[in-house]
Formats: structure tokens, C-alpha cells, sequence
């Protein structure tokens, strides 16, 4: 029977099956941060365990680090406790790959990963963060798990779980200009809705997605939890090949060319069957923004808020009002009409060099608009940073009023310094647009790079086709 | 880990649909580096009108008392009934740990996020999927009754209102053992390290670079 890409990197990972399908799955690379792994650190010790296979870890903190005055330390101690805590655990325990803070190859552990060679095709990844999803752009098997998962697979390497369903996601066609993968991933999302991936593994497919670069599939297979998947994932091709060669934890000479060998195996089969198929196409998809309080509640950047009044279910109505009221805004106005106070360009979602470049284009020669308090530029890595900065952009980012600061999550989740006021409307290239998310009672949102930069400028967001 | 057996609890509905992790348990209280106390903290910018911060004492914070989890009916509650896609958004564990560590042994909803789903039989709480017409008749019922609760039976796979009504749900046998028991599951994948190394040599042979 043909094979799924999802059957491939499952099947090539299970150690043992009990009888109501219940696998020990083997897990290749685990990657860490500071949030979600003390607990587990803690467990394995008061057991007096050992990590399994210490050298696959990679980790960093990056959720708590702040991204600006680097020489003053970390400020609040409950969040330097937490990053000291990591640094002692590693050296504890062992890792492949730890950049502490103030590293110079120091970032997001979903951006520092790829960019290192050590997120490959045909590997399971797993991290305590549901972002892992974005690691599946290799054609990995990338989910996030929680805290008890974490101490489980650093006692066994291995991860009690059971085969998700499979479902196709195809996108066919050319891109319009100024669409990105962020607005794909946003219409995905749009369509089927936030639990709509519950229970499935999404293979993105079609000639939209294979026309994207690495960094740009990253940011569709980041955004699947979103759509209510633990994992979404692409097939191989020479996009992911050339991305890998070279890059430092990926292999060399002999081992390279037997590894190209196999990863040119990990796509879906002719004729191989999936649970749900969805097909959209890629000339209908504009640039999007949410507007509401979860990523689901989104439109295309030419519509207006929805009006509640229209919607017959009891449940969604109450949402939207609910959602109209936390976020402040009226029913019907146009989604060009709504003033920003605040621009993050960040997060593991578009923080990469792509995203930063996407950004500069936008803020070349411009000023960020009066009503704007602040625009953040911050970018995922020590290595993105100092690419951008080879570049020049951020001269323009500094030029046009924005600030440039340190790698880290920032204002994705605001556990750092970095953060919304009560009531201030965020112009945001993170994932989550939750009550709360960027600060309580902060506004979020959420656009691509392009988008955020051109909402920067304007002060209000405006279409990017026309900015 | 506690055992799950049988539980006949009162109920709090949190009439919202996709209600995230975020919200369950705001970021702030993500820095700390224990796996307990997180109770007083559930549902936190929906439950006291002030802002929350680690560490704090809650016994005298304002609260929002429109919010399910500071009205009298409700206190004492185990069982939490919820909307769909309940738990969406974050891995965080301290989600489940919240929920536990308030004294929620149940949730009933018509989905649920599949992480945090994973994570809550973790923490022994026993996650149920009811269809939207049963859950919808569970907030009716919890809305016009006061001390309104539900006997749950693991061992029976069945929900059981103060009507009589019952429904069964369904849990794999796996974790079912595993919560009736109290079992958690690193001891019981340990008793199979011989078949993960001998996993592990193979999986070597066949891919070095991925043990480089």
C-alpha cells in the first residue's frame, strides 16, 4: 500500500506496539528551553535517573531572556532562576548543542535548531513547546509535548504516543505578490479553524508550498498547531537538501551523500490515502489579519470585522462578541480602518533572515507613523542578527524608527520585558492572538512581516499590495 | 502519580469555546521552576480583576465575580465542564498542573486540544469527550441546578447525572490502566529498555548521521 510521508517517519520510529496501538516511539532530538524543562530535570533526578542519549539535546533559553541591555543581566530573578536553573541542568545532564545567554549563537530554539544543521529529514523531534511543529519543514516528525513528556523522553528516549490521523493540506497555484507563507498559513487556519487539525498530522503539499523557501515552510508548519495539529510536515526535495549542506551538526562527505540518498525517500507516495484532504488555492489568498482573540477568527486584509448579528450559532456569536469587546473594535469597520499603537517583528514564527528581509523592504527610506509607540525588530538568532546586520538592515530598521534588539520569544509571549499595556493594539508577526498572549489586556494582531512593517508606517494596517 | 477510580463531584461549566492555555495559566506564572501550587493562579485575568504576579497571596485579591470559579454554587467543584478545543494553544504543562492543583479530577467537553489532552492524564485528571448535544444538556442541567454533580466510573467508562442519565466515553486501555492504577508511564517504558536499545543500534546502523 502507498505511503504517506507521515506512515514513513512513523513507522521507521516505532521500538515496540501494544495491542490497542499504542507505540513507544523513538525520539532523535530533543530540543530545550527554560519554561518548560526544570520540572522534568527535577523528576529524573529525585528518581535518580541519567539522560538516555544526552548528545540529542539542543537547547537555549530564549523565552525569558530579554532583548535589550545585554550588560545589565537579566533583571527579574525569577526569570534569571529559571535560566540559571537550565544552565546548571545542562551541564548536569549533557547536550549536543547549548548556547547560554548572551551566546552569540543564542535564540529561539526553533530558529537556532534548523540553522545549525541539527533539525534533519527523517527525524523525530520533540520539545516542550508546541511550536515544535515548525521543525517538520525537513520533513521531520516534529511535535511539542508537555513537562512529564520531556522527563520521559530524557529517562528513555522514547515517547508513549499513538498514530495521528493523516490530512492533506494542498495549495496549488502561484502566490499573489506581497502573499507570504504567513498568510497561507493564516488562510489554512481561517478555513479549517482552530481545532480543525485536531487529532491529525498535516502534510502541506502542492506546487505553493514546494515553491517556498525554508524559511517560509517553517513558518506554515509552525503555524499547524494553530490549526489544532500537533505536527505538520513537507516533504523533501532540493529546496531542503541545499538548506542542510554545509550547515554545522548536518553530515559530511560520505555520510552526507548516503543521508541526501535517504531523505530523497521522505515524500508521500503516488496514490497514498489520507483521513481529510483539503485544497485551496493559492491565487485566492490575499494578505490577512486577525482581528478577534484566537488565530482562526481572520480575514483578508481588504474585509471588514464580522458582525455578530450574522452568525446563527449560539456558541460562535458569543465568541465573536466576546471577541469584538476584548479587542475593542466595532462591527463592519474595515480592517485598514484599525490604528496600532505597537509593531512586533518577531517570534519563531517570522524571525528569520527571510522575515527580516520581507520587513527592511517595507521600512526602506520610511518612518514609523506618530500613533506607533513602538516597533520592535527581533530577530530569531545571534546568526540572523548578524546576518541582517551584513546586510544593513538594520541600519534601515534604526533609520525608520524601529528598534533592533537582541534574539529571543519576546513579545511573542511577553515573558520577558517586552510587552503589551492594557488596551494597546499590537500589529504582530507571532502566532497567537489570545487574550493576553502579549501582555494582559493586550491587543494582538497577528500579519506577516510585510504586513507589520507597512502597518508600522501607515500606523494603521493597510494592504500591502498597494502600500 | 494519584489513582482515578470513581469520582461523584460537582460540576463548574466555563461556557467559552476554545479557551487556550494562555488562559488557563498566564505566562508570568510559567517562570516557575516547581511543578505545584499553580491553583490559586487558574483561569487567572478571567478570575481576579487585578494583575497577577508569581508568588502571590490570593486569599485578598479583588475578583471578577462574574467568573464561574468565585461563585458560592461552584466552590469545591472536580468537575470542570467545558466548550470545544478546550486547552488549545501552548504545551505548557502548568495547565493540567492548575487544573489539579485547584481540584479538578474531571473535565467534560466536546474536544479537547490534543497536547493538552496528553498532558492532563499525566496529572490525573481524567479528560472525557461527550458530544456537543450531551455537554450542551450537561450546562443546561448545571445551569438550573444548584450542587449539581456527576458520577464518573473509569472502571465503567460511564458519566452519570443526578437524573439517571448516563453516558459511556471512551479511553484507551493503556491509559486507563494507567489511571486507574496510579501508574506513570517512565517505569513502565523502562521495563522495555532492552528492545529501545536494541531499537537504537539499528536505527544507528541505518542512519549514523542522526547519532553524530
Amino acid at each position: 500500500m502507498a505511503k504517506t510521508l507521515y506512515d514513513k517517519l512513523w513507522d521507521s520510529h516505532v521500538v515496540r506496539q501494544e495491542e490497542d496501538g499504542t507505540c513507544l516511539l523513538y525520539i532523535d532530538r530533543h530540543l530545550m528551553h527554560e519554561v518548560t524543562s526544570p520540572q522534568a530535570f527535577e523528576g529524573l533526578r529525585l528518581a535518580g535517573r541519567k539522560a538516555w542519549r544526552n548528545t540529542s539535546i539542543v537547547a537555549v533559553p530564549d523565552h525569558n531572556t530579554p532583548t535589550n541591555n545585554w550588560d545589565r543581566d537579566i533583571e527579574d530573578p525569577i526569570s534569571k532562576t529559571q535560566v540559571d536553573t537550565l544552565d546548571a541542568n545542562i551541564k548536569e545532564f549533557g547536550s549536543l548543542i547549548y548556547f547560554p545567554f548572551k551566546h552569540k549563537n543564542q535564540g529561539i530554539i526553533h530558529v537556532i535548531a534548523p540553522e545549525n544543521g541539527a533539525t534533519l529529514p527523517g527525524m523525530t523531534v520533540v520539545c516542550g513547546d508546541s511550536h515544535t511543529a515548525t521543525h517538520g519543514a525537513f520533513g521531520a516528525l516534529a511535535h511539542g509535548i508537555g513537562t512529564s513528556e520531556v522527563e520521559h523522553v530524557l529517562a528513555t528516549q522514547t515517547l508513549v504516543q499513538k498514530k495521528s490521523k493523516a490530512m492533506l493540506v494542498k495549495v496549488e497555484g502561484a502566490l499573489g505578490a506581497g502573499v507570504t507563507a504567513k498568510d497561507v498559513a493564516l488562510a489554512i487556519i481561517g478555513k479549517i479553524g482552530t481545532a480543525g487539525g485536531t487529532g491529525y498530522c498535516i502534510e502541506f503539499a502542492g506546487s505553493a508550498i514546494r515553491g517556498l523557501s525554508m524559511e517560509g515552510r517553517m513558518t506554515v508548519c509552525n503555524l499547524a498547531i494553530e490549526a489544532g495539529a500537533r505536527a505538520g510536515i513537507i516533504g523533501v526535495d532540493q529546496i531542503t537538501i541545499d538548506y542542510l549542506e554545509g550547515r554545522e551538526h548536518a553530515p559530511k562527505g560520505e555520510q552526507w551523500n548516503q543521508a541526501v540518498e535517504y531523505w530523497k525517500t521522505l515524500h508521500t507516495e503516488e496514490g497514498a490515502a489520507f483521513d481529510a484532504v483539503v485544497e485551496m488555492n493559492a491565487a485566492e489568498i490575499e494578505p490577512q489579519v486577525t482581528w478577534g482573540t484566537s488565530p482562526e477568527q481572520v480575514l483578508a486584509v481588504g474585509g471588514n470585522v464580522p458582525n455578530p448579528a450574522n452568525e446563527a450559532d449560539p456558541v460562535k456569536r458569543a465568541g465573536i462578541e466576546r471577541a469584538l469587546q476584548y479587542m475593542g473594535l466595532q462591527a463592519d469597520m474595515p480592517i485598514t480602518d484599525i490604528q496600532i499603537d505597537k509593531v512586533f517583528i518577531g517570534s519563531c514564527t517570522n524571525s528569520r533572515i527571510e522575515d527580516m528581509r520581507a520587513a527592511a523592504v517595507v521600512a526602506k527610506g520610511k518612518k514609523v507613523a506618530a500613533n506607533v509607540k513602538l516597533a520592535l525588530v527581533v530577530p530569531g538568532s545571534g546568526i540572523v542578527k548578524r546576518q541582517a546586520e551584513a546586510e544593513g538592515l538594520d541600519k534601515i530598521f534604526i533609520e525608520a524608527g524601529f528598534e533592533w534588539r537582541e534574539p529571543g520569544c519576546s513579545m511573542c509571549l511577553a515573558m520577558n520585558a517586552d510587552r503589551l499595556s492594557p488596551g494597546e493594539r499590537c500589529a504582530s508577526t507571532s502566532n497567537r492572538n489570545f487574550e493576553g498572549r502579549q501582555g494582559p489586556g493586550g491587543r494582538t494582531h497577528l500579519v506577516s512581516p510585510a504586513m507589520a512593517a507597512a502597518a508600522a508606517i501607515a500606523g494603521h494596517f493597510v494592504d500591502i499590495r498597494q502600500a | 502519580m494519584k489513582a482515578f477510580t470513581r469520582l461523584n463531584g460537582l460540576v463548574c461549566p466555563i461556557d467559552r469555546a476554545n479557551v487556550d492555555t494562555d488562559a488557563i495559566i498566564p505566562k508570568q506564572f510559567l517562570k516557575s521552576i516547581k511543578r505545584s501550587g499553580f491553583g490559586p493562579y487558574l483561569f487567572d485575568e478571567w478570575r481576579y480583576a487585578d494583575f497577577g504576579e508569581p508568588g502571590m497571596d490570593c486569599t485578598n485579591r479583588p475578583k471578577r465575580p462574574e467568573f464561574a470559579l468565585n461563585q458560592a454554587r461552584y466552590q469545591g467543584a472536580q468537575v470542570l465542564l467545558a466548550r470545544d478545543n478546550f486547552g488549545c494553544g501552548s504545551s505548557r504543562e502548568h495547565a493540567p498542573w492548575a487544573i489539579e492543583d485547584y481540584g479538578f479530577r474531571v473535565m467534560i467537553a466536546p474536544s479537547f486540544a490534543d497536547i493538552f489532552f496528553s498532558n492532563s492524564y499525566k496529572n490525573a485528571i481524567l479528560p472525557i469527550v461527550a458530544s456537543a448535544e450531551i455537554v450542551d444538556r450537561l450546562f443546561k442541567e448545571c445551569e438550573a441546578t444548584e450542587g449539581y454533580k456527576l458520577d464518573v466510573d473509569l472502571e465503567a467508562q460511564t458519566v452519570t447525572t443526578p437524573s439517571g442519565f448516563s453516558f459511556s466515553f471512551d479511553i484507551t486501555p493503556h491509559r486507563k490502566h494507567c489511571l486507574l492504577n496510579g501508574l506513570d508511564d517512565i517505569g513502565l517504558t523502562l521495563v522495555h529498555a532492552e528492545q529501545i536499545k536494541a531499537f537504537e543500534a539499528k536505527h544507528k546502523a541505518q542512519q549514523p548521521w542522526l547519532f553524530a
